[in-house]
């Protein structure tokens, strides 16, 4: 046996630091875990300042002690490894697991043990802990807003349906494969369109557009069939015409009785609200923003100087102001700008400003997609003589959407978090009905409750959805 | 000429239909404006507000005019921002360096941060710590008090004031501090290009920065006093504290939620930049036979910050723009004062909405630019 030099442990006394270290580290965890979960204060005689500080000082020697490089064995070389490279890690590690330790107690104790789940009234409510009873009285108004308790199943219906819808591309067979891009670009959206529009609001909102519109995608899905000589003028002329036609000149109150589904009770969009808001605001934006991203990500990196010009202007102009200013926008500035007599809805006015705003986001993203692909690409393209929309729809596109797909996610995520501002037009989603909710004479004083669980759901939608976008990335990483 | 008809159709398509959305747009809004008996003009501006703000850095109240009151709204705003990037930078470069440790539980436990900050909406966590966890504070007269100057209350925190005597000249001295470092800089490089001498310009710089407005409080006449809060009994239960500065609870709760939530974006642009440098950089700086705070100082660091700023600057406005929540709680920031309150009282809708978005465009493409030709300025030459 040599000697030993307590500052200084090496291999040759290997058990007898390993024994003493792991000993005082094992104390100083004891120390602070029965002091929290217990009560205990072991050193309770010690002065209270030295008492507070003695478990750091214990683990930081042990941790010391049990610093041999190359022992041999193996679990010890990785925790050294890993919490024990020196005085200063030791010092953290030890910090955060007595963090660690320290507030489990209170945070168990708050969110199971002394919380109350039972009953449906505050009275239920008399412990220390949650009261989650709150968010079982008040579940309804979360998830759904203020649209009426028994027309719920038709926003689970829609959901469920268009779910389902969504899920198709996992089960579509190679013959169908190509046709899933159509499918999931142009029909999907107009199916969810209808659904929500038809089926949740029970009513022919905006009747008079919607037959126009409902005709004008139906024409541009045709028109990618018209011979491609004619195509850019049956593009220019065809849907705008038949929307005209449509709206001004066949609009009888016939058709929108027509429309009307029987049974079904009209519920205004003011009603709408919670969780299922958030999801339908986010759906629609994020539909609607992607098209008029590319556009205007196409229109900035244009050879045409005027259309570039304005699309650098719109992208600047949206990206320079924050979401809660042009909410303010669509609520009391643009009703301003429209015709006296045209009324436009609160949610539909709130979606076009979303999406506005975050095609301003997408475009520069999508821009940073274009530019990422080497120049041989476009020149490629253009060699085998094709034009600048084929050139684009089959070889840039395709490729730099691979690119930005992390970056639309991100995009997505953020649109999804701001979705809570509108509460600013007077639309209650679930942080707005929240808000309300805590205001309630009965249910006075939960605010805590309320806002720790819609952080628990949007942190598992944005957390699921950052996941599923790095798989994503994964997926599609193409190698150069 | 060889003009090609296929070249100005579609941007002659384009600016038409612009120049028809805008046309349209003015037309209804005078007619609009017509209908409802609203002119449009500016001249509101110089009227007298008749509101009041809570919280102001400069001199208002309700005598002052519009104009007064945007700028109160702004200077909060900045404020906000300011006290908000500080506190962001300094928490996001120690997480983000933090992701990049060996040690695992450190590792972890930025990781944990990130992840969890940074997924949920940053309004609710505003409302969070502004409803849920600033309420559960103490009253005024319940309050402890921390290191027994600051009190941390339901009203808001209490800290000392500053109270100077002969202020400019403590300014000047540090001015002329600054000065005197760069040119010891200047001069210092001068040394090192001409005979390799190395002048220890770090503590000289320090020690100036020191001793000149040191010396300001000796030979300067320049003095400073504290002016601590104390509790003040207004009835028999209602107590507030005099004296000092009161921070609002507002703007506590708005700047530690910005703080947090941006943290986390400029704790992942920290760590892509320091991951950015290659490892051969290190390597080959090493072997040149530079020392560890060298090749830190004068071939890591640089190299990271160029990955680094950008995405940065970019977070900086994100904050800025966020800033603009503040309206949920009542904080008086630019949207609540301006185009919140003005617009109640004045209904003038469209110049005050314009002016708030022209006023934030400003911000951000000032910014913008600064931070294009900061990029263009540090960018590698090739050729």
């Amino acid at each position: 046996m040599s000697k030993k030099n307590f500052l200084k442990p090496d291999k040759s006394n290997l058990y007898t630091y390993l024994y003493l270290g792991s000993f005082l580290f094992f104390i100083s965890i004891l120390d602070v875990f029965l002091n929290s979960f217990f009560k205990l204060n072991l050193t309770g005689f010690l002065p209270n300042f030295l008492s507070f500080l003695l478990p750091l000082i214990l683990g930081f020697i042990g941790l010391h002690f049990i610093r041999i490089e190359y022992s041999g064995i193996n679990k010890l070389d990785l925790l050294n490894k890993h919490i024990n490279t020196n005085n200063f890690n030791a010092i953290l590690s030890l910090l955060i697991i007595f963090v660690i330790i320290k507030s489990l107690p209170p945070l168990l104790s708050w969110f199971v043990i002394d919380a109350s789940f039972a009953g449906d009234s505050k009275d239920v409510c008399s412990g220390s802990g949650a009261c989650w009873t709150y968010i079982k009285v008040w579940i309804r108004r979360f998830m759904y807003g203020m649209y009426p308790n028994a027309e719920q199943w038709r926003i689970n219906l829609s959901f469920v349906a268009l779910m389902l819808l969504g899920s198709v591309g996992y089960f579509a067979t190679d013959r169908f494969k190509k046709y899933l891009t159509l499918y999931y670009v142009v029909i999907y959206p107009l199916i969810a369109f209808l659904f929500i529009f038809f089926f949740i609001s029970g009513g022919p909102v905006f009747f008079d557009f919607s037959y126009g519109i409902i005709a004008a995608i139906l024409s541009i899905i045709i028109g990618f069939f018209v011979p491609s000589k004619l195509k850019f003028y049956y593009f220019l002329i065809v849907p705008l015409a038949l929307y005209i036609i449509l709206k001004y000149f066949l609009f009888f109150d016939e058709y929108i009785e027509l429309g009307k589904l029987d049974g079904l009770n009209w519920v205004e969009t003011g009603a709408w609200g919670g969780l299922s808001l958030t999801f339908i605001i986010s759906f629609f934006c994020l539909i609607f923003c992607f098209p008029i991203g590319m556009a205007f990500a196409l229109g900035r990196r244009s050879g045409f100087p005027l259309i570039r010009y304005i699309s650098i202007g719109f992208i600047e102009f949206w990206r320079g102001v924050p979401l809660i200013t042009v909410l303010f926008m669509s609520a009391v500035m643009f009703p301003m700008f429209l015709p006296a007599d045209f009324f436009i809805d609160k949610l539909v006015r709130c979606i076009i400003a979303i999406s506005l705003f975050e095609a301003a986001y997408v475009a520069e993203v999508i821009r940073g997609g274009l530019q990422a692909l080497p120049r041989g690409q476009y020149e490629a393209a253009k060699s085998l003589g094709m034009g600048y929309w084929r050139m684009h729809i089959f070889v840039i596109l395709p490729q730099a959407l691979k690119l930005v797909i992390p970056g639309i996610a991100n995009t997505f995520l953020a649109l999804v978090k701001d979705t809570p501002l509108i509460f600013v037009v007077g639309l209650l989603e679930i942080v707005g009905m929240l808000n309300l909710a805590k205001t309630n004479p009965k249910w006075l004083g939960f605010a805590m409750e309320g806002y720790v669980f819609a952080a628990i759901i949007f942190w598992i939608i944005c957390y699921a959805m950052s996941k599923y976008s790095y798989n994503l990335e994964q997926k599609y990483k193409t190698d150069r | 000429m060889n003009f090609k008809l296929k070249d100005i159709v579609p941007q002659l398509i384009t600016v038409l239909a612009v120049i028809f959305i805008f046309g349209f747009f003015t037309y209804n809004a005078q007619i609009n404006m017509e209908n409802r008996g609203i002119d449009f003009g500016y001249g509101f501006l110089s009227q007298e507000s008749s509101f009041d703000v809570q919280f102001s850095l400069i001199e208002y109240d309700g005598s002052h005019s519009y104009f007064r009151a945007y700028l109160v709204g702004l200077l909060n705003t900045i404020l906000v921002s300011v006290i908000g990037i500080i506190i962001a930078t300094i928490l996001g470069v120690i997480v983000g360096v933090a992701r990049l440790s060996p040690n695992y539980l450190i590792n972890k436990f930025a990781a944990f941060y990130v992840e969890f900050f940074r997924n949920i909406p940053l309004l609710l966590q505003i409302f969070f710590w502004y409803f849920a966890a600033l309420r559960a504070l103490p009253l005024p007269q319940d309050a402890e008090a921390i290191f027994g100057v600051f009190f941390l209350t339901i009203k808001g925190l209490y800290v000392p004031a500053f109270i100077w005597q002969n202020l400019s000249i403590f300014l000047y001295s540090i001015v002329a501090a600054a000065l005197a470092i760069i040119i010891i800089r200047i001069h210092a490089k001068k040394v090192q290009e001409n005979q390799g001498k190395q002048i220890p310009v770090f503590y000289i710089s320090l020690g100036l920065l020191f001793i000149i407005p040191l010396l300001s409080f000796f030979i300067g006449g320049v003095s400073l006093s504290f002016e601590v809060p104390v509790l003040k009994q207004l009835a028999t239960t209602s107590f507030i504290y005099e004296g000092g500065v009161s921070l609002p609870p507002e703007l506590i709760a708005l700047t530690l939620s910005l703080s947090l939530y941006t943290a986390t974006f400029i704790a992942e642009c920290v760590r892509a930049g320091i991951q950015g440098v290659g490892k051969g950089q290190k390597e080959a700086a090493a072997s040149i036979g530079l020392t560890p705070n060298q090749v830190l100082k004068l071939v890591i660091m640089p190299q990271a910050l160029r990955i680094i700023i950008p995405p940065t600057t970019n977070q900086y406005l994100n904050l800025t723009k966020n800033s603009s929540l503040a309206a949920a709680i009542a904080y008086p920031d630019l949207v609540l004062v301006f185009a919140g309150t003005a617009l109640m009282q004045t209904g003038k809708a469209i110049e005050i909405v314009s002016i708030t978005m022209f006023t934030y465009l400003t911000l951000s493409i000032s910014i913008s630019i600064l931070m294009n030709w900061y990029n263009k300025r540090i960018a590698i030459q090739e050729k």
